[in-house]
């Protein structure tokens, strides 16, 4: 009743082509965007957006990443965390070595690096698939965290191999290091989050992501129509690694601000795999959703017990976190297997037949 | 539907060739699909492929649009032979083709489906794309409307926005003759392209198959077991049997040749 496209007709292929083409879907964007900038920095805690806001949004970036690769061109990769190394260790160099340079060029600049990486590994792609291709991928991510173990000039020599983020300024504002504000913070990485989510909702309509789809869907018949299965699946590798190698950037120099290798390991590059399966296959918004959800459901359980006023031990609370954490992600997979975006898009179809059942 | 299928025939007859095939030797381990087979595609025509099962009609197609690569023989597209050509290559100089179970893009609409015909002629780059608003958005509308014409042709406006993967078998293969055509190709091959269809998607089929080829003058390879719709749509038939081309000619005649008979009653392997 509140939600329908009735009375809403395109008269043109450009407005049925636009992005939100219906203009309920276009005032829930824009309320979003403005309780995102207008609201949130104003009233949440440091402790909200430092522990929340941050590393979910940073996750957006990478899930996006990932989603390109795997949701949409439906190639398997297990190598996001080295990916979002080369990034991390990239913008670290960066920095170090040119300390004038715009730290936001640094950003944008460490994921030409895991692009350029991601398609050095992309390439068994060309002759392998599926599983076969995530263990590939995961030769990957042990390789480039062994290198940056290995060798010192990524961490500055630094004895123990670790990075930290200097402090950098914007236009004389504290953006990264130490003294840098929660909400500059948190305002630099959603605008980035909201350019990266535009440009990437932007190719999958195009050329590009119907060339992507087309090569996830049926590679055979993607040849006959012209697709070169080489170029298509190396674009989606070279866009993929670089939207995680910017959120490597920021993960590290944003959010954990002193790393080792060790953030970088396996684990993060399911935790990413997670995100998208649970979020949505091949869905903008359920890279954001799966990101959320995946970020801040350990944290918000995690502190449960001690704000309703349960008194249960670290340990036991610890325990009951992990339970219930995989307890939630098995129980939305049975639920709607095509993840949060399906479930979102299901209930814009209740509303739209509401107050009829069907 | 008789009579227009012979005025092609005469319009034809004089074409020239746009596609030959000279002594293609297909084998599979120690099967031999295809035996010294040599036969041609007239501008214009509608050739269809006759024959039994496994008599090797797909292999055909597959060597034309590259998918299988012969051990011998040379095919001549347009005027140049080629060995070894990949079918994103073949695809480019314009032969487009659909198969005999259904390749589409399940995960996608039949507009967007559709619209994957069209990616060989666009050409903005990432960039560009990633923006969207300006030479992008100017060229997705230019190529949506050839696409909505090509819907309107195939009467399918009702099931633009469907996810393909949900559609009855028929009109699957409606999408997918739709996809071959967005390619604007010279040369169209289909893969028993009635395949499984009732009386009536079968004569809506051949008016389409028809239509493309007198309104937009498309050359067109047709396999196809229904010999009343081979008969009545083709200008040439060949026929195969066992990787042996065994008769090519006009339909009346390869109707009646005798060894086209037993193979199709089974007599000469018997
Ligand atoms: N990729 C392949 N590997 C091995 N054998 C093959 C392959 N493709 C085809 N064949 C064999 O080649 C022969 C011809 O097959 P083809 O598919 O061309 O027959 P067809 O005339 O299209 O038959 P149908 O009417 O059943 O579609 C068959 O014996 C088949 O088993
Ligand atoms: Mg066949």
């Amino acid at each position: 009743m509140f939600y329908r496209e009735a009375g809403q007709f395109k008269t043109s292929y450009a407005a049925d082509q636009a992005i939100f083409p219906i203009l309920q879907d276009r005032l829930f964007v824009i309320a979003v965007l403005a309780v995102a900038y207008l609201v949130i920095p104003f009233i949440s805690t440091p402790y909200f957006l430092v522990t929340i806001m941050i590393p979910s949004l940073i996750f957006c970036i990478a899930a996006l990443g990932l989603n390109v690769l795997t949701g949409y061109a439906g190639q398997l990769s297990l190598g996001t965390g080295g990916f979002m190394a080369v990034g991390a260790y990239a913008t670290f160099k960066m920095t170090t070595m040119f300390p004038e340079l715009n730290i936001v060029i640094v950003f944008l600049l460490s994921g030409v690096f895991a692009a350029a990486v991601g398609v050095l590994f992309g390439l068994p792609s060309l002759r392998i698939k599926g599983f076969y291709l995530a263990v590939a991928t995961l030769a990957a991510q042990f390789f480039l965290i062994w290198l940056f173990n290995r060798v010192g000039w990524f961490s500055n020599y630094d004895p123990s191999g670790t990075i930290s983020m200097p402090p950098r300024d914007v236009f004389g504002i504290r953006v990264v290091g130490s003294g840098a504000a929660p909400e500059v913070r948190y305002l630099m990485v959603l605008t980035l989050v909201v350019v990266f989510c535009l440009l990437v909702k932007n190719l999958v309509r195009s050329r590009m992501g119907r060339t992507w789809m087309a090569v996830r869907d049926m590679d055979i018949a993607a040849e006959i129509i012209g697709i070169r299965l080489m170029w298509a699946k190396l674009s989606a590798f070279a866009i993929s690694s670089y939207l995680c190698g910017v959120a490597g950037g920021l993960y590290f120099a944003v959010y954990l601000r002193t790393v080792e290798t060790i953030a970088f390991d396996v684990v993060l590059s399911f935790v990413v795999l997670f995100m998208i399966i649970v979020g949505g296959l091949g869905s903008v918004l359920g890279s954001i959703l799966g990101a959320f959800f995946i970020t801040a459901i350990p944290v918000i359980l995690t502190r449960a017990p001690h704000d309703l006023g349960i008194p249960i031990s670290v340990d036991m609370a610890q325990h009951l976190e992990v339970i219930i954490f995989g307890s939630l992600i098995i129980f939305f997979l049975i639920v709607e297997p095509h993840g949060l975006a399906r479930l979102w898009q299901i209930a814009k179809e209740k509303l739209r037949r509401w107050p009829f059942p069907y | 539907m008789r009579a227009p299928a012979t005025e092609a025939a005469n319009a034809t007859e004089t074409g020239k060739t746009v596609l030959s095939a000279e002594n293609i030797s297909l084998t599979f381990g120690g099967l031999k699909a295809l035996r010294d087979v040599s036969f041609d595609v007239k501008k214009g025509e509608i050739r269809a492929i006759i024959g039994p099962n496994g008599a090797g009609k797909t292999s055909m197609l597959n060597c034309i649009n590259g998918f299988y690569h012969p051990q011998e023989g040379t095919i001549t597209f347009k005027g140049v032979a080629r060995r070894r050509a990949r079918p994103d290559r073949i695809a480019r100089q314009g032969i487009a083709r659909t198969f005999q179970n259904v390749a589409l893009f399940k995960g996608m609409s039949t507009l967007d489906n559709i619209m994957t015909g069209r990616l060989t002629k666009m050409h903005t780059n990432f960039l560009l794309q990633a923006i969207y608003w300006g030479p992008n958005q100017r060229e997705e509308i230019a190529h949506r409307e050839v696409c909505e014409r090509i819907i309107d042709f195939l009467e399918i406006e009702h099931i633009r926005n469907t996810p393909v993967g949900r559609l009855p078998y028929g009109l699957q293969k409606r999408v997918e003759l739709a996809r071959a055509l967005a390619m604007e190709p010279d040369l169209l091959l289909l893969d028993e392209p009635m395949a499984g269809m009732n009386l009536e998607e079968k004569q809506d089929m051949c008016r389409f198959i028809l239509d493309t080829n007198h309104q937009l003058g498309t050359t067109i390879v047709l396999i196809e077991h229904d010999m009343g719709v081979v008969m009545d749509l083709s200008d040439r038939v060949a026929v195969l049997d066992y990787g042996n081309l065994i008769a090519d000619g006009r339909p009346d005649d390869v109707q009646s040749d005798q060894r086209v008979i037993d193979a199709y009653l089974g007599v000469s392997h018997q």
